[in-house]
């Protein structure tokens, strides 16, 4: 908490006491806007690293003390997507793909009737409901892992990636059903009425007046399941091998060091991650809402 | 999902002109029910059907290299839980790393959102660097902070410290070795840098409902900054804390990818999930995994219940508005 303090919260500027003028003024906002600034590139300075260095020469990308203005090179990339030795990346990027836009599409299939009965048409004790999914989110995957690994291994489905899709879609439906639940909640019911009274067909009202507020709603729900699925670690660790290994999975390759493969490591790290940053910017504005479980707007 | 709803209205219309108004009312409910009821039923098979699985094997002997001494074992599982010194060792762990992450990316995360709420040149872009950590895949991330930056020889924390060294004409910088002397807290570092845009996010979020009519009628009246912030800012974000807070609790007493990737679960630092990771996947002692599992879960509903009832408060406050 000592970090409010030194920081300094809200404005800094101490003015005489019992002045009723506003106490904004600029240069403690300057200052401050420094500090913010000096921190953001603190922050973004690691990855920032990571990109540069994933342009290096190999030689040039295990220096101390760091060289910086290196000459910038594809090699690591070209490494990572198969030039070099080992296995290619590609199955293990298209499996995560596949795992993570099939996931949201089921994701969004159930969510999206389960939200509109929660929220538009409500059941009763619909609270209870909505709270019950949220629960589901807190019980650590870890608990359910051991059973979830011998069933698969009962029916057959380790190494299947149309398993890691079930379990990819359970571990977002929580999230989805509240995230549509309050982009559902905004809908007007009064003109969904109107509408139907007069006599407008289901798909012009879906289209003229659930849809513009609707959609992006559903937009910024499935770019943060595409990215829960995509970032997934544990279950794919466990229940896929060869042939349904996800990215995450063939990153963990890379754990242990083997000679100078840091421009590779960097390439490979900074590769896997594109898809998640392009989509969590993408979806920034709403990020928060669906971080909170849609608890927070 | 209408088109059922239309669908068994006309059965309701069907038979109702006959039955007795419950049963239209009963079919009406069902017609509600109905489009959640996929959602809800899958959730119930897949999420909840594992754990069940999982209490039952927690009172089993199984260990899957000994198939014949498979029984029941009472809470012999439990008591070797907690007796075993690896298993004690990684219930600490796992609070410790918890707490730290927690507290400091809360405390980093109020700082951070208390500066990008105020207007400054660039507070967009700013914004959108403070995000950047928490959108690296978690191995991606884990693998940076240990190849790129911890590494004693190439990595950029002590390249940095010799280049430090350097500027100053000393040709004998430390280098010291991170993972191996400080395992845990490279760890928690790496958390920390990846969990605080989280908070950060929460907590401007909370800090951008607040009411500024109010706020500002408190400094026409001469309140001044500080009281401003203890009295209205601090009790308004309070709830946002706690959110932010536990939901963060949630996902880190849950982490396996860093512990993973870091240390490999070496040095004292594997936490509950790795270690119930090693226990079924690497032991095959299916049974005490289990009731590892379980502990796990009993740890998470203390801090579920507070959260869900934070959740609840901040939600009556949305629907009632």
């Amino acid at each position: 908490m000592s970090t409010i303090t030194d920081v300094g919260p809200v404005p800094a500027t101490r003015t005489p006491r019992g002045t009723p003028r506003r106490p904004r003024k600029p240069q403690g906002g300057a200052a401050l806007g420094l500090v913010a600034w000096l921190i953001g590139i603190l922050f973004v300075l690691p990855v920032l690293w990571m990109l540069l260095t994933s342009f290096h020469s190999e030689a040039d990308a295990a220096t101390n003390p760091p060289s910086l203005a290196a000459p910038l090179t594809l090699q690591g990339y070209r490494e990572f997507f198969g030039a070099g030795a080992g296995t290619s990346p590609w199955p293990a990027l298209l499996n995560s793909l596949t795992a993570s836009v099939l996931s949201t599409i089921l994701v969004l299939v159930l969510a999206i009737p389960a939200a509109y009965a929660l929220s538009i048409r409500p059941v009763r004790k619909w609270t209870d409901v909505l709270f019950f999914f949220l629960s589901t989110k807190m019980l650590p995957i870890v608990a359910g892992l051991l059973p979830i690994y011998l069933f698969a291994q009962y029916t057959g489905l380790l190494d299947n990636i149309w398993f890691l899709i079930v379990l990819y879609t359970s571990m977002n439906l929580p999230i989805a059903v509240w995230m549509m639940r309050s982009f559902l909640a905004e809908v007007p019911v009064e003109i969904l009425e109107a509408a139907s009274m007069d006599g407008a067909g289901l798909l012009l009202t879906l289209r003229r007046v659930v849809g513009p507020v609707v959609l992006p709603g559903i937009a910024a729900t499935s770019l943060i399941c595409f990215i829960f699925s995509w970032n997934e670690l544990l279950l794919a660790r466990v229940l896929t091998g060869t042939v349904a290994q996800t990215a995450p999975v063939y990153l963990t390759g890379f754990v242990t060091s083997q000679g100078l493969f840091l421009a590779k490591v960097c390439a490979a790290a900074f590769a896997v991650s594109l898809p998640v940053l392009i989509a969590g910017f993408a979806a920034q504005d709403k990020l928060v809402q669906g971080l909170s479980l849609g608890a927070v707007k | 999902m209408s088109v059922t709803l239309e669908r068994s209205r006309g059965t309701e219309r069907g038979t109702g002109q006959a039955g007795p108004s419950g049963a239209l009312r009963r079919s009406a409910d069902w017609a509600r029910r109905a489009p959640l009821l996929p959602a809800l039923i899958f959730t119930i098979v897949v999420t909840q059907l594992p754990f069940v699985a999982t209490l039952v094997i927690s009172f089993m002997n199984w260990n899957a290299y000994y198939p014949d001494e498979r029984g029941f074992a009472g809470v012999s599982n439990y008591a070797r839980v907690l007796t075993d010194v690896n298993m004690r060792d990684s219930i600490v762990t796992t609070v410790i790393l918890t707490a730290t992450v927690v507290i400091v990316s809360l405390a980093l995360g109020m700082g951070i959102a208390l500066l990008l709420d105020r207007k400054f040149r660039g507070r967009g872009v700013v914004r959108t660097m403070m995000i950047t950590p928490f959108l690296i895949v978690p191995v991606a991330a884990a693998l940076l902070w240990k190849h790129a930056l911890f590494n004693p020889e190439y990595g950029l924390l002590n390249g940095v410290l010799t280049w430090i060294w350097g500027l100053f004409g000393s040709g004998n910088p430390p280098q010291p070795d991170w993972i191996s002397q400080a395992p845990l807290i490279s760890i928690e570092a790496a958390l920390i840098w990846q969990w605080t845009p989280f908070m950060m996010l929460i907590l401007l979020a909370g800090l951008q409902s607040r009411p500024l009519d109010v706020i500002e009628a408190a400094r026409i009246d001469g309140a001044s900054s500080w009281q401003i912030f203890r009295y209205m800012t601090f009790p308004h974000l309070r709830q946002y804390l706690e959110l932010g807070g536990l939901l963060g609790a949630i996902y880190i007493v849950q982490n396996f990818d860093y512990v993973f990737t870091i240390t490999s679960g070496g040095l004292g630092t594997a936490n509950l999930p790795y270690t119930i990771y090693q226990t079924f996947y690497q032991a095959h002692d299916y049974g005490r995994a289990s009731a590892a599992g379980v502990v796990v879960v009993i740890g998470t509903i203390i801090i579920a219940t507070l959260a869900l009832r934070t959740v609840s408060t901040l939600f009556r406050e949305e629907t009632a508005r």
